[in-house]
Parts: C-alpha cells; structure tokens; sequence
C-alpha cells in the first residue's frame, strides 16, 4: 500500500468514526455552514462536536502548518482528504474569511509571531474575521481607499468607512486597507492593519440585500485604534498583501458552492430532485452548464498542480474567478427554472433557493468584477494596451 | 493519475512538433495545396513518419515510438494550430489503436506498416448525417467461408486516398470491423468536396468480398476493437481542434495589436479586449479537458469516456467561439479568401461534426453523471 492509501484508509476511518451523520448532508445552504467566531452559537451539538474533532485534528485547515493549527497535508493529501469528504458527504466543519483569506496572506506575509498568534484560534473557529476593502468611493477602483490612519507614535488612529464588508455585524476583527501615506501614489500608501472589532471606535450597520438578508455591512472607523504591530508586511506596502489575498478571493469565490471539483452532484441529477423529468431545454441547458462546470473543476486542478509543480500560473485567479462565477450564476438560474413556483416562495418547500439564487448574482461583482477580472486577463495575459 | 502539468517530455515533443510544422507544413503551405486541389502531401508524411509520428501508437516490437495517447494529443494540438493536413488521426491514431487491440502476426503487420508510413488507412464509420456507429445498417451478409459487404458510407475521412479502410457493418448478431484494402473489386469512391478541402468520401460498397482474415477482431464484437480507437480519435480530435483555436486566437490578438482605426490599435478597446480575454479563458479551460482525457487513456482507459466526451465537446464549443471571434474581430478582411482566417472557421466546422458533435457527447455525458 502506497503512503497515499494508507492515508486515506487512516482517514475514511477516521471519519467513519468521528463525523456525526448530521453533518453528512454536504451542507451546501447558508444554514449548514459553521463560521466560528467568539459569538457563534452552534445548530447542533453534532456541529460543534465536529468542528472541535477536525479542530483537533488540524483537518479545519488540512494544507496550514501544523504548528498554526492545520495537519500539513501535501497537495496529494489534500486532493484524498477532499474526495474522502465528499465520499461520505460530510459538510466543511468550519468556513470562514480567516480561512480562505487572511491565513494565506499570514502565511506569505506574516512574522511567525503574528502567524502564531492569529492562525490557530482560526483554525479552531474561536476568532471570526471580516474584510475591510471596498470603500463606497473605491470598488472596482479599490486603490481609491480613503479611510485614513494617522501615525501617533505606537498606534494608528483610523478614521473612514468600509462597504460590502461581509459578515461585519458578527465578526470579532477586521483585516482593513488603510491610507497611512497621503501624499504617495494610491497605491504606494496603503498599509493592511488588523482591527479588534470590540473597540468602541468600529461600529458596523447591516445592509439588507435583494435576497432578503443581510450578509453585507458597512463598518465605519471613527478614531479607531490599532496598535502599530498590527500591520501585516511593509507599511505604505499593503497593496501587495491586498493583492496576493485577492487572488485567494477569487479563487475562494470560483469555486464557491459550484462543486466544481468533481466531487459534487451533477447539476442534472439535482435539478431532477424537483423536476420528476427535466423538460428538452431545461436538460439541454443543464447538459452545457455541467460541461463546462467539469471543464473549469479541472482547470482548477491544473493550476493548482501546475502551482505545485513551480510553473506560475500568473493571473489565473482573475480567469477562473471569471468563468466560476459566471457559472454558478447560470447554475443558479437552472435550479430556480427547475423548481418552478415552488422555487418562488421564501422559505418555501425548497428552502431558500431563492435566496441562494438572488446570493450568487453577487459572485460576479465581489472579489472583483467579471470586468475587471477580463481587464486583467486582457493587459496581464493577452498584452493588450491599456 | 498524474499530475494535469505537461511533462517535461511532453513539452519537448511539443517545441520540437512546433518547430517541424513551422517549416514544413504552415499554413501557407496548406494554402498552396487547398489552391492545387491537393488533399495529401506524400512527402510530409513520410518525414512524419520518420520522427516516428506515424507510430506514435504503435508496439515498439512493431517499429513503432509508442508514445502514448497524451503524446498524440500533443502532436495533434501543434497540428491544429497551422492547420498541418496528414493522416494522423485516422492513421497514426485511429487504426494504430484498433490493430493494436488484436494480437496476431497479421495486426503486428499492419501496425508495422503504419509505423513505417507505407499504409494509410480510413474509418468508414458514418451512413448518415450523424455519427451513429450503433446504427450501422452497411450489411455484411456471411457466404460461404466470407462475408459479401454491400452498403453505403458517407464522411469517410481520409477514404479517397487512403490504402486501406476500416469498414463497420452489420453481421448476424451485432458489428463486425473490416480492414480491406481500398481498392478491393466493388469498392466505389467518390471523392468530396470538402469545405476544409481535405480528404473525404462517399464509398459505396457493391458485393464486395471479404474473408475471415479481413475481419478485426471478432466477429459480432467490433466495439472490442473499435471503442479505443474511436476514444482515442475523438481526444487526438479534440486536440487539434484546441490547436485550432490558439491558432486562430493568436491571429486575432496580433491583429487587435496591429491594427488601427481612429488612430489607435484596436486592442485598446474594451468592447474587443474583453472579448478577446473571454475567448483566451475558454481556451485555457479547454486545454484543461485535452490534458485530462490523455492522462486517462494513458493511465484509466476504461474509465476515459467521460473524460474523452468533455475534451471533444469543449472543444468544439471553444473552436467554434475561436474562429467566429476570429472573424469578426478581423472585420472585413476575415471574411477574405486571401486572408487564413477562414481556413480556420472551415476546419472547424468539418472537426465539429466528426467521431460526434457538441450534442453527440453531451448526451454521453449527461449519461455518465446519471441524468
């Protein structure tokens, strides 16, 4: 037996052992997610127990370090440990921005203090983290970032406000883009900062949003503090931490919710769940969406071999965050003809599909637009004068 | 399976592929033979067969490279992208696979032969305007120690000129593969008029004997031999089509850099930029699905027919897309015969419709993911 199935024997046991069969239903809504944080109030005791087991385990974090909190898992674990998880359906035991954003840009750009320090309560669920970008006067222009730091010594005071801060309401810190540099180009005086959210000067104000929710916050800084030792990299260089979380963004957000890495159902098999027999447009629309669906699963493989193996795969993420999101829009748009009138009713007797449906029309816009993501492709790729 | 990262070798065979057809077979070069009436180039493909492209299917012990399915892709794809006209699916690639599923003296003298690039072969697969192989009706009626073959084929690739066809027909209780010398008495080939100007054929087959000897494999069971070869056609396909996408995707991105109107390049308007950034997403995704349906002929076969239908299907999307942005973004001039781009949008359409199209491997799909 190769080291590879000995794993993935230790584990499918491991499993089998410690995943509660409620959390073996993929999970796929907004309720089945876990998000952690110091307020989080679990759904069940079957949720807290895995994510305290996989916790444990390093298995919130399977490719992190071990000493941060993961399990160290080579790129080839990695791939066993998702399909040993899709085999028995199990739901990720915790998602968080920590996780898919702020961690990878520790692990590049982080002293081992700060890794040490801020890593593992993540890995573990206790700390929950939100991302300070967008600025109402800086979206697609995100170097446009006004909220301003000013230097006193051994602290920033911050002063300005954040938009479409996702999550804001219920997360304990905030990576923010701060101008620490007024007088430079906009791109040479930003400064990436963390924020402890518990302080009085950080107040946030939910925004409600076409699918009757509100993931969506406005977070407003007003004589903030934030230690000078909170600054992850160089200070007036933060737009190269920016950038590099981004590309985990974007990554994040492509293959979001679309299963895309050939463990999930085939789209067809799901719509059929509310349609007992898929009309001949409905099928035909469902066949090209799955195509392409398992097409971009494996370009997203691809990169990340490619990744392993030292070939760059330079501005990937823009591509990929592109084609993933506009697919997952289509896909929503399959699951809402599928489920016909049933489909239309909030928290009807197809759940919130609707909702999740409304949700996705975001994809394409956060992280980035589709526009943006061909405007890098196009300079970055294809050469073409700006 | 390997890794979806093209090896070292893989990339080598690439550059060297590259380098080849860059001399010998650009697209001038197809011009040149699409202007003569030319659909074969004799020379071209024994040089082919020298660099042991010919045999890149074929058993060493055979005289073959044996370089595997993922090789073969490459070659094509370097193929596609200067339209590079050969045998090489139908030969090197088709009819190397199905002889190489039967192991007696007479396969190993065949493959021997395409190895070596004395023997072209065709697949007469086709009777109607779609591939069906199941729905062959091209009967082969048993006489005596033979078979008496009489029937029609349409979209014979390769078939006016190759030396010798593999014939799908319908026995007494199922398919049965022949391989028949092209020119065997009762055998009718009327040339088409191909829009990509390549070889192809309508062959009528009017009482035409074959012996037992002729038959591939076991009678009744053609698909033991032929579901391989047709797999590993359609990914060798798909290959060049994706070649013929980055073709005309090239050609299009060094014209939106050249050329200008109201005093500028092109390629600094957005409407074209991110149209043409679209167009280069679907290619890289589609490269993907090529990559992927190597490795598992290569390394899962009888887990590939998946992987082969989604490489065929994306990459008749992607070409389709490619040569339709080609045009257009060309304006007026793509629309020229003096200007290559439609050689391109013409090769095409021809690759779209051979060994299936869009639809064709959508339902294999479809089926394979259980809805």
């Amino acid at each position: 037996m190769s080291d590879l199935d000995a794993f993935r024997a230790e584990l499918a046991a491991w499993l089998e052992e410690n995943c509660p069969q409620e959390m073996r239903d993929g999970g796929l809504t907004e309720d089945g997610i876990c998000w952690g944080g110091k307020d989080w109030v679990f759904t069940s005791d079957a949720q807290r127990d895995w994510l305290n087991a996989c916790a444990a385990k390093g298995y919130t974090v399977p490719t992190w370090p071990v000493e941060y909190g993961g399990a160290g898992l080579s790129r080839d674990q990695e791939k066993v440990f998702t399909e040993e998880m899709g085999r028995i359906n199990a739901r990720s035991p915790l998602q968080s921005f920590g996780i898919w954003m702020l961690g990878p840009a520790l692990l590049h750009f982080g002293s081992h203090e700060q890794k040490l320090q801020y890593l593992p309560p993540i890995a573990r669920g206790e700390v929950r983290w939100c991302q300070g970008y967008s600025e109402p006067g800086a979206g697609s222009d995100l170097a446009n970032v006004q909220t301003h730091g000013e230097d006193k010594g051994d602290h920033w005071l911050v002063n300005g406000q954040k938009i479409w801060t996702s999550y804001a309401d219920k997360a304990d810190w905030i990576f923010a883009l701060v101008r620490t540099d007024r007088e430079a180009p906009k791109h040479k005086g930003i400064s990436f900062l963390l924020c402890d959210m518990t302080q009085t000067g950080v107040e946030t104000r939910p925004i409600k949003m076409i699918s009757g929710i509100s993931p969506f916050c406005e977070t407003f800084f007003t004589n903030a503090v934030i230690p000078k030792e909170n600054i992850v990299g160089t200070e007036n260089r933060g737009w190269d931490v920016a950038k590099y979380l981004l590309t985990h963004e974007r990554e994040m957000i492509s293959g979001g919710g679309a299963g895309l890495s050939g463990g999930g159902r085939a789209l067809g098999a799901v719509l059929a769940d509310t349609m007992d027999e898929l009309d001949a447009v409905t099928r035909a629309d469902a066949m090209r969406c799955e195509i392409d669906a398992l097409a971009i699963g494996l370009t997203l493989e691809r990169y990340k071999d490619q990744a392993e193996a030292g070939q760059g795969a330079g501005d990937a993420s823009a591509m990929l965050k592109y084609m993933g999101t506009e697919l997952n829009k289509q896909r929503h748009e399959l699951m809402m003809s599928a489920g016909g009138s049933d489909a239309l009713e909030w928290d009807g007797p197809l759940g919130n599909r609707a909702g999740d449906w409304l949700r996705t029309k975001a994809n394409s816009i956060e992280g980035g637009t589709s526009e943006v993501m061909l405007s890098i492709v196009s300079r970055r790729v294809l050469g073409l004068p700006a | 399976m390997s890794k979806l990262v093209m090896t070292e070798e893989e990339t080598m065979l690439a550059d060297m592929a590259r380098g080849f057809l860059d001399g010998a077979a650009p697209v001038s070069k197809f011009r040149e033979m699409r202007d003569n009436g030319q659909t074969h180039d004799a020379g071209l493909w024994k040089e082919m067969a020298e660099m042991g492209w010919a045999g890149v299917l074929v058993p060493e012990d055979a005289g073959g490279s044996d370089m595997g399915f993922a090789a073969a892709n490459v070659i094509a794809q370097e193929m596609g992208k200067t339209l590079a006209v050969s045998p090489f699916l139908s030969t090197a690639v088709i009819a190397a696979t199905a002889l190489r599923q039967v192991s007696d003296a007479r396969a190993k003298d065949a493959l021997a032969r395409i190895a070596s690039g004395e023997a072209t072969y065709a697949l007469a697969i086709d009777e109607g305007i779609k591939f069906d192989p199941e729905g062959t009706a091209l009967e082969a009626k048993a006489s005596g120690n033979g078979f008496t073959l009489n029937g029609k084929k349409q979209f014979v690739v390769d078939g006016a000129l190759a030396d010798r066809l593999l014939v799908l027909a319908k026995t007494a209780d199922g398919l049965t593969l022949f391989d028949i010398p092209a020119d065997r008495a009762g055998v009718t080939r009327d040339t088409s008029n191909m829009i990509d100007a390549r070889d192809a054929a309508r062959i009528t087959f009017e009482n035409v004997e074959a012996t037992g000897e002729d038959v591939l494999g076991a009678v009744d069971s053609a698909m033991d031999v032929l579901k391989p070869a047709i797999a590993a056609g359609q990914a060798a396909l798909a290959a060049e089509m994706t070649g013929l996408s980055a073709g005309a995707f090239d050609m299009t991105v060094g014209y939106l850099k050249e050329r200008k109107q109201f005093g500028v390049e092109i390629g600094r308007f957005q409407a074209l930029q991110h149209r043409a950034a679209h167009l280069w997403c679907e290619v890289e995704v589609t490269a993907s699905a090529i990559l992927n349906a190597g490795r598992m002929l290569d390394e899962d076969p009888d887990n590939a027919a998946m992987a082969v239908s989604l490489a065929k299907a994306r990459a008749t999307d992607t070409a389709k897309l490619a040569v339709i942005e080609g045009v257009q973004m060309h304006g007026g001039i793509g629309m020229t015969d003096a200007y290559d781009m439609g050689f391109y949008m013409k090769r095409a359409r021809v690759g779209a419709e051979w060994l299936g199209d869009y639809s064709y491997h959508a339902e294999k799909i479809a089926k394979l993911r259980g809805f």
